[in-house]
């Protein structure tokens, strides 16, 4: 265990050498933030009052809020780091190394957050004190409580989805575009462009037979009182299922990976 | 698209001292022939990124497709000219892809690899090389479906548009891919002050994302930056507000002409600036 505190630590270090590209890439992506608030005032503006159990102060907190968890859980640049150290063979070492590769990544991974968290962080908060009075508070101690083990759940199940996709770096040579086809899914089907409510409820419903929701909608969903009773409970254990079966297929497309795995030159 | 590589090539037979409007033209029939032989070597993945483009312009729709479920009008965009301005940011976005974007991000990579020295050296444009030297075929095809969805867009609108209508309307597409090519190139040239340009240069893809969208969701100082500062609110939209009848006055689409010049312009004095501080890599 404690040797995965230190790669930790180390990733720490290496991520914040690339601070400016962080505060970049967070100053840019406030400007389509701040687009898709525009559209739905404008939206609330023609057509006032409520829209889908949304008042406009849910609805701005929404996507602030979908902002928030994605600094917080959202996979980086590990699924092309991940490909590339199998593609140049940097997977080598761990065949070897009483280390195992995909908590050294998941520690790497963490590592990220905590340096994209501190370099984030600031620029968020200020950005959503701009829109501090339509910010809603979580609607109760418990959901805030949920809504932080959901966040965790949430990372995990990213980051495994990603892991087991860079692994098709084992047979093919380009990834990218397998990962960006994932991406587009889990985009819209995760409630990145809007919240799933908004949907007509069978295909809402339809949704939440696949992880998608549960990489993004879920947490928010709790914060927000959306999700409360039985159907939190509920949720929060097909959360970690899935989270399960991620690992599980991350681990096995692994095995088999390595199994195909051929290293030249060492 | 064979036709557009073998023309300036048999001009070089007929013509033993070629124009200089000949002899770039012949130089980018050369650049042609070298993309599509590199495209073909990866067929499957030329396919695949085909298939990424499409799938996220199909996102793009269905965002709209849900927005309108909830309201009847975005301002005084109904959702058929919403479809419409989505289609014409898209064909812009592909087709300016086709041509420039995979040079512009490529520039922070010559810098930093010194490969820059080669190009400087080369007795033509170096702003012309950097700018034209690789074509992105893929991006045609995802402009065609752009262009498909538009003409089903226009169907559902009932659009008869004149012939000034519509070769406005294309002239104006030019134009706008124009704003994105010097906005970016401008920010591409960053690279010769900062190596890690890199960051910058895909950041202007979230300026794609707010030229889709229509401009009357925008108010403030917010709809000021990207009008006057960067016009990216510009580039679709004037295009689309002219094939949707959707134009009052002509001052809308003056002022993306005279943003573009003011744009082109900026951007092609600070590749001057800037190609003057490049200090080889090499050495």
């Amino acid at each position: 265990m404690k040797k995965y505190y230190h790669v930790i630590g180390i990733g720490i270090q290496n991520n914040l050498t690339y601070r400016v590209n962080y505060l970049t890439r967070t100053l840019f992506s406030f400007i389509p933030l701040f687009a898709m608030l525009s559209l739905w005032r404008t939206i609330y503006a023609g057509q006032g009052g409520v829209i889908s159990g949304y008042t406009l102060a849910q609805m701005i907190s929404y996507y602030l809020l979908v902002a928030v968890v994605d600094v917080l859980t959202a996979v980086n640049e590990d699924d092309w780091q991940i490909a590339a150290d199998i593609r140049e063979g940097n997977i080598s070492q761990f065949l070897l190394k009483p280390m195992d590769y995909v908590w050294f990544r998941l520690s790497l991974f963490v590592s990220g957050r905590i340096a994209f968290m501190a370099v984030a962080l600031v620029p968020l908060a200020i950005f959503i004190a701009c829109f501090g009075r339509y910010f809603v508070l979580p609607v109760s101690g418990t959901a805030f409580m949920t809504f932080c083990i959901s966040l965790v759940l949430t990372a995990l199940l990213q980051f495994f989805i990603s892991y087991a996709m860079a692994m098709l770096a084992f047979w093919v040579l380009e990834v990218s575009t397998f990962i960006f086809i994932l991406f587009a899914f889990e985009y819209i089907a995760s409630g990145h462009m809007f919240p799933l409510d908004v949907l007509p409820p069978t295909l809402k419903h339809a949704l939440f037979f696949t992880p998608f929701p549960y990489q993004l909608y879920f947490p928010v969903g709790i914060y927000m009182g959306k999700i409360t009773g039985s159907d939190l409970w509920h949720g929060m254990l097909v959360q970690a299922g899935w989270v399960l079966v991620a690992y599980m297929f991350a681990r096995f497309m692994w095995q088999r990976g390595v199994r195909h795995y051929g290293a030249f030159g060492g | 698209m064979e036709s557009k590589v073998q023309s300036p090539k048999s001009n070089v037979g007929v013509t033993r001292h070629p124009s200089p409007v000949a002899r770039y033209l012949t130089i980018y029939g050369a650049l042609w022939k070298n993309s599509v032989t590199r495209e073909m070597s990866f067929k499957g993945n030329f396919i695949l990124w085909i298939v990424v483009e499409l799938l996220w312009f199909a996102m793009q729709l269905c965002f709209i497709g849900v927005l309108y479920l909830h309201t009847n009008s975005i301002g005084t965009w109904t959702q058929w000219q919403v479809v419409l301005l989505v289609g014409a940011s898209s064909f812009i976005q592909q087709t300016y892809q086709a041509f420039f974007l995979v040079n512009c991000t490529n520039l922070s990579e010559l810098v930093r690899t010194g490969k820059m020295d080669f190009l400087l050296m080369l007795p033509i444009n170096t702003r012309f090389l950097v700018s034209l030297r690789q074509v992105d075929l893929g991006a045609f095809v995802n402009a065609a479906f752009a262009v498909a969805i538009m003409v089903f867009a226009a169907g559902k609108l009932h659009l008869h548009p004149t012939a000034v209508q519509f070769f406005g309307f294309l002239a104006l597409c030019g134009v706008g891919i124009l704003v994105h090519y010097s906005l970016m190139f401008m920010l591409a040239a960053i690279s010769f002050w900062t190596v890690r340009a890199q960051g910058i240069v895909w950041g202007y893809y979230n300026l794609f994302n707010i030229a889709r969208l229509p401009d009357d969701a925008f108010r403030g100082v917010f709809k000021v930056v990207f009008t006057f500062v960067l016009p990216v609110l510009l580039v679709s939209n004037v295009p689309t507000r002219v094939l949707a009848d959707k134009l009052q006055s002509p001052v809308l689409w003056l002022l993306l002409l005279g943003m573009a010049v003011v744009c082109a312009l900026v951007s092609e004095w600070f590749w001057r600036l800037s190609v003057r501080r490049y200090t080889s890599a090499s050495t």
